[in-house]
């Protein structure tokens, strides 16, 4: 690996870093317009962390070490993720570290840990929340999973890079299972994510909310953290997402400056319009009840499984 | 990968449109979007048959696309509306499956349809053989469909589906059935939901329901 590969990497994950809050801030204000609303600036996302940062942390009496440890570990695990997707370019060192499977297990990481530190006080909402999440959670996995699987049928890899270059490189046309499981990828990212018809992310009625009743105990640096990492998570399921279905424009092969010179700007594009269609989405819809959810990520997985066998069937 | 054709690609996205919209039908419990879905099912049909008339010259073909828009697309939904709003049933309650339970089967079921169609697919020796096994699946899904609900008009709306699916299967089998049969089949259709209208109100008038379960039982049982 030259030195310029990994100043590149180093690079993709800080910017990854840098931008996650950003591309938050981007989707809430895009909602706000839709709404009718005056937009927040999107730039609100890295205040609300600095000034997390800057508050004492407080932490209950019952909690264990694991509540402690639990921000740096989801924390960890999403810049993980974010150094393996490539979101800039695909001949990056860390890219083929971990193959798109992996990527699945290190997200199921950081759902577990943050589940196990809400349950570990001992408040009732926590456990609620956890509970709902891992409902949420392995409904969403193998709808994931089926997802790739798909896409690593039609590539025949299962290495997110290699999956990006042959799929970026394949003849333009209607590829109706890519269409099928582009429509489930988006469930799913509604879902894990914590966003509209699954939950709702600026709710504060206790008993509908799910990634938020995780959060209640933690305040501060660890709050701080927390937020971060989902933000990051968006971020991250953002830059899956256009590795499968618009892998062009991150720049393939070789990793020098010039090279980042196509990726960042196509990236930063993929961003804007990406964030701008998840806050159509979720202006529209309406949220579900959290029994309904099983349902919608079923309708992921169907449309996931319909992709695998009309590939199977019509090589489309 | 090698290119394909855009109009097969067309064809094959219509197909996986039709195969979409089967599973649609199979999760529907609203009987009034249940007819959209039939209409929109009959107009992909009918695009489907431009495409492969255009693509292998045969114009019997576009007699059976306008065929497909005039009965399927314009004139069966529009009776079934017309029904609807006569009978006024508007809900298709208690499905014998929840819905994830649906979904399940209808996918076992798709990939047995595809299993059973391989074989026919090889002797076929049309461009759009493969397409074949859809056609199976929006037969069996049809089926499910029918054997799901319990009231008469889903039933119907099942069974129209499955006409579809198989004009769809003959369609990409053969290029389509000799213009006399299609005829014949079309008319079949139409009559049948004539008989099935007239069937509907002398049902709602012995029993006050379109709940198909009343016509289980024996006279002498009750």
């Amino acid at each position: 690996m030259s030195a310029s590969a990994w100043f590149t990497q180093l690079f993709e994950m800080l910017a990854a870093l840098a931008l996650a809050p950003l591309f938050l801030g981007w989707v809430n204000m895009c909602r706000a317009w839709l709404q009718n609303r005056r937009a927040p600036s999107p730039l609100l996302p890295y205040r609300g962390i600095r000034k997390l940062f800057h508050k004492d942390a407080l932490i209950a009496e019952t909690a264990s070490p694991l509540f402690r440890m639990a921000p740096y570990v989801v924390f960890g695990a999403m810049v993980a993720a974010a150094a393996v997707i490539p979101s800039m370019g695909t001949g990056l060192p860390f890219t083929t570290a971990a193959d798109a499977i992996a990527l699945v297990g290190l997200l199921a990481v950081a759902r577990v840990f943050m589940s196990l530190a809400a349950m570990d006080v001992g408040t009732a909402f926590g456990t609620l929340g956890a509970r709902r999440e891992m409902m949420v959670g392995f409904l969403a996995e193998p709808a994931l999973l089926m997802v790739i699987f798909v896409a690593s049928l039609i590539s025949a890899t299962t290495a997110l890079p290699l999956i990006a270059e042959r799929l970026a490189s394949q003849v333009p046309g209607l590829y109706p299972s890519l269409a099928f499981t582009a429509v489930a990828f988006t469930m799913v990212l509604l879902a894990e994510n914590a966003r509209i018809p699954v939950d709702n992310p600026s709710t504060h009625l206790e008993l509908t909310m799910i990634h938020e009743a995780m959060l209640l105990e933690y305040s501060a640096r660890h709050l701080a953290l927390m937020e971060w990492a989902a933000a990051l998570k968006l971020f991250n399921y953002a830059c899956i997402g256009f590795a499968l279905f618009v892998p062009w424009g991150a720049s393939i092969g070789d990793v020098g400056l010039d090279a980042l010179a196509v990726s960042i700007p196509a990236l930063a594009l993929k961003l804007l319009v990406a964030g701008a269609w998840l806050a159509f989405i979720e202006t529209v819809s309406a949220k579900l009840r959290v029994f309904r959810a099983p349902e919608f990520l079923a309708t992921a997985f169907l449309f996931a499984v319909l992709g695998l066998l009309v590939h199977l069937l019509l090589g489309a | 990968m090698t290119g394909t054709p855009l109009d097969l690609q067309l064809l094959n996205a219509c197909a996986a449109m039709l195969l979409l919209l089967s599973f649609a039908m199979l999760s529907q419990r609203r009987i009034v979007t249940l007819v959209n879905l039939l209409a929109l099912q009959g107009a992909l049909l009918c695009i489907a048959t431009l495409l492969l008339a255009w693509r292998t010259g045969k114009g019997h073909l576009y007699l059976s696309a306008a065929l497909t828009l005039g009965l399927k697309v314009v004139l069966l939904p529009w009776l079934l509306h017309r029904l609807i709003r006569r009978l006024e049933v508007y809900w298709d309650t208690e499905p014998l499956l929840n819905v994830p339970g649906t979904m399940l089967v209808g996918v076992v079921t798709v990939v047995f349809a595809f299993g059973l169609a391989q074989p026919i697919a090889e002797l076929a020796n049309t461009a759009t053989r493969n397409a074949i096994g859809i056609a199976v699946a929006v037969i069996l899904l049809a089926f499910i469909t029918m054997i799901t609900r319990r009231k008469a008009m889903s039933q119907v709306v099942g069974f129209l589906s499955m006409e579809n699916g198989l004009f769809f299967g003959a369609m990409s089998a053969t290029y389509g059935m000799p213009m006399i049969v299609e005829l014949g089949v079309a008319l079949d259709v139409l009559v049948a939901m004539l008989v099935l209208g007239i069937f509907f109100f002398q049902i709602r008038e012995q029993f006050d329901s379109l709940d198909l379960h009343h016509l289980e039982s024996l006279k002498e049982d009750r």
